[in-house]
């Protein structure tokens, strides 16, 4: 019985032979602002290359690389990144656009945030105030970034007011709408988010909110069955003048997301 | 409050002008879950009529776990598939991972116990009716299994539609299967939680009053094609 | 074509959870005439046709037709004392045994509407069986247990759910089967009943063959305190 469901999945799966395909595991905060379905046709019109894209958080994404389900990884946590170069998973990292993140929170600023000199001092006096605070939790590259600025900051995350969700951006936004509180997402998100109900950006700008987004091709000899082709032709795309004038031009609500950094 | 009326008008937009990715994800949605239906099927309601007439020393057993399994959250049924069907797995050859066959597997696995549990309790019921007479009749065991599928069969659509509006709705084990990629793996569960996600609730809402309006129509249309509840039948 | 009956039983027991049910017994049911069954409730009537069916297997001693058993396990069929409807139509009940042994749909469905007009069901052929009353879901039981021309009859107490009208058609029916040729055996609390159609009697009493004999005999004039006490109609413990 086994046997015939394995001899009529195989079937199943012979049929769907495409020109290329390769598998890119990107993180929510990356889908959710919308770029991809820019970028995606014009990869496909440029290079012939139809990428399936799969969005999970940058745990996620990295494990996926690891056993090989995916050729390669877009993700935007250097530490994780270069552990997993260092664990043969990635032969090179390849710095592709940033953007930022920003702390939203509820219009009437009960914490004060805005009048706040940088970002240590924002999070002081959320932690002052014991206003309420959504974490992503989920060890996500927004949820490292966030950890990272509490620890510039040297602020312990316990309480009642600091609560680990463990979910993606979008999840993560919808609970801080939902319980009034502040919450750390990237700009892309936020902008591109349907359900902002009562809530704004109220923080921006340190320096230390900078998001690198980098590209990370599975290395290849890993695994047999790793499309090291296309993912190199892809790499070559992100980095190119072509990739440069798409993600610079790439607005939501007028205001531009990304910024091209990669070095060709 | 809003947010409900924007979903139905966002249903009716979708609807009308046949939104063509409603359409294909709508379609996806239906082939995964009845393909999963249809061999959960084919393997539940014979077990569950094997379990109703046979008699074994461990048959008490294996209908306590065949319950038990109907409790096995989805979501862990979506892992442990992964873990089999990832590159790095046992099964990582056949190369079925984030692919609609993936999320068929995982379907069967969750609703095939929940088939086989209603269809053998139903079958039980009127094994223990029957019982006497087929002995007498001198009817083989696939013989007794046969008269018991055939006439407990408005008691097997109900575990059919159980088993369907189950898989339907399931998202937690199909989007780690699957991947929820567009255009490949996207169904209408894995569409509405990327909606919510993205709190585009309007269209979040349309897609599950699509959903639910689908499961209705099923219903609705396996009981007519069966003729339940009509006078004199039962 | 050899025949199943001689029936003869051996001390044939049956149990259940430690309990003697029926037997031992010992007996031989010759091929013709009605056999009929009587004793107080509790003495083991329906134990003893269920024994002899083989709807329940023998914790000792043997039921031994004169053919092998798969074979006579074919010559025989069974009525309950409430009849078991499929839930089909009356038509599909009647055609169910003659499918079962292999008749093709359009042979059976002949065979079922023929012994329909005999067992007057003819009008009722397409309504689901289980919504038929007690007395015709008994008649379909009966015409459903003799489409396959079974060469015994057993019946327990085919009568007992049914009123007077219904019981009056059953056992005109009984006894034109028994008429026919068919062997009968049937379990009855119905005196009358018992009067009317048994060629000869078994009287059981605690799960053993008490007295056995022709009908005449036995009702003229019974040999055991116990079954004379019994016609009386007196509570024989």
């Amino acid at each position: 019985m086994i046997r015939a469901l394995l001899l009529s999945a195989l079937f199943l799966s012979a049929g769907s032979a495409s020109a290329e395909t390769m598998r890119l595991a990107v993180t929510t905060s990356f889908e959710n602002s919308g770029l991809a379905d820019i970028l995606l046709p014009q990869i496909a019109a440029d290079t012939g290359i139809d990428i399936e894209l799969i969005v999970v958080g940058t745990g996620q994404a990295l494990r996926l690389g690891e056993a090989g389900d995916v050729d390669a990884v877009l993700v935007h946590s250097k530490a994780a990144e270069e552990a997993f170069i260092t664990a043969g998973n990635a032969t090179h990292r390849r710095e592709i656009m940033y953007n930022d993140f920003v702390i939203i929170g509820p219009d009437d600023d009960p914490a004060g945030i805005a009048q706040a000199g940088d970002a240590p001092e924002a999070l002081a006096r959320i932690a002052t105030a014991q206003a309420p605070f959504v974490s992503r939790g989920d060890d996500s590259g927004t949820h490292k970034a966030e950890l990272a600025l509490w620890n510039a900051a040297g602020i312990p995350t316990e309480g009642d007011w600091y609560r680990p969700v463990g979910a993606g951006m979008g999840a993560a936004l919808n609970t801080a709408v939902g319980m009034g509180a502040y919450v750390l997402s990237d700009r892309a998100s936020w902008l591109k988010f349907g359900n902002k109900d009562g809530m704004s950006i109220l923080f921006e700008g340190d320096p230390a909110m900078f998001n690198q987004y980098a590209y990370l091709p599975v290395n290849p000899a890993r695994y047999d069955h790793i499309k090291a082709g296309p993912a190199a032709r892809l790499e070559d795309w992100l980095v190119s003048e072509r990739a440069e004038v798409l993600i610079n031009g790439y607005r939501v609500a007028d205001e531009q997301l990304f910024t091209f950094n990669a070095e060709r | 409050m809003g947010d409900l009326l924007a979903g139905l008008t966002e249903a009716f937009r979708m609807i009308v002008t046949l939104d063509a990715e409603l359409i294909e994800i709508t379609l996806r949605s239906l082939r995964v879950t009845l393909t999963a239906l249809a061999i959960s099927c084919l393997v539940g309601l014979p077990l569950g009529g094997w379990l109703a007439v046979r008699r074994f020393r461990l048959r008490r057993a294996v209908i306590a776990t065949m319950n038990a399994l109907i409790g096995l959250p989805p979501v862990v049924v979506g892992l442990v598939v992964y873990l089999f069907l990832s590159r790095s797995g046992p099964l990582g050859v056949l190369g079925l991972l984030f692919t609609p066959t993936a999320m068929i597997i995982a379907q069967i696995i969750i609703i095939t116990p929940l088939v086989a549990s209603i269809a053998y309790q139903a079958m039980r019921d009127l094994w223990s009716d029957y019982h006497d007479l087929l002995i007498s009749m001198n009817a083989t065991r696939g013989q007794r299994i046969v008269t018991l599928l055939i006439d407990a069969r408005r008691a097997l659509l109900t575990a059919a539609l159980a088993g369907f509006g189950r898989a339907i709705g399931e998202v937690g084990a199909i989007m780690i299967v699957g991947g929820n990629i567009d255009g490949a793996t996207r169904v209408l569960t894995t569409a509405i939680a990327l909606e919510t996600g993205r709190g585009d609730f309007a269209l979040a809402l349309g897609l599950g009053i699509i959903l639910i309006a689908l499961a209705l129509i099923v219903s609705w249309g396996s009981h007519w094609a069966m003729r339940t509840e009509r006078q004199g039948t039962w | 074509m050899v025949a199943a009956l001689p029936l003869t039983l051996t001390g044939a027991t049956l149990r259940r959870q430690g309990k003697t049910l029926i037997g031992p017994v010992d007996l031989t049911l010759g091929r013709i005439g009605v056999t009929v069954v009587i004793g107080p409730n509790g003495s083991g009537k329906t134990s003893l046709l269920r024994m002899m069916h083989g709807l329940q297997r023998t914790a000792d001693g043997r039921v031994g037709w004169s053919v092998a058993d798969a074979i006579a396990r074919e010559r025989q069929a069974y009525v309950f004392q409430r009849p078991i409807a499929l839930r089909r139509s009356v038509l599909a009940n009647l055609m169910f045994p003659l499918r079962l042994r292999g008749a093709s749909r359009a042979q059976a469905e002949a065979q079922a509407r023929a012994i329909a007009d005999r067992f007057d069901l003819s009008a009722m052929l397409a309504q689901p069986a289980p919504s038929l009353s007690g007395g015709e879901m008994q008649r379909l039981a009966l015409a459903r247990a003799l489409i396959t021309e079974p060469e015994i009859l057993f019946a327990d107490e085919p009568c007992a759910a049914l009123d007077g009208q219904a019981t009056r058609q059953i056992e005109a029916l009984l006894a034109g089967t028994a008429a026919a040729g068919t062997r009968l055996v049937m379990a009855t609390h119905d005196m009358g009943q018992a009067r009317r159609l048994a060629s000869d009697v078994i009287f059981l009493l605690h799960g053993r063959i008490h007295e056995t004999g022709p009908a005449e005999t036995f009702f003229a004039a019974p040999a055991t305190p116990e079954a004379k006490a019994f016609l009386n109609g007196d509570i024989v413990e």
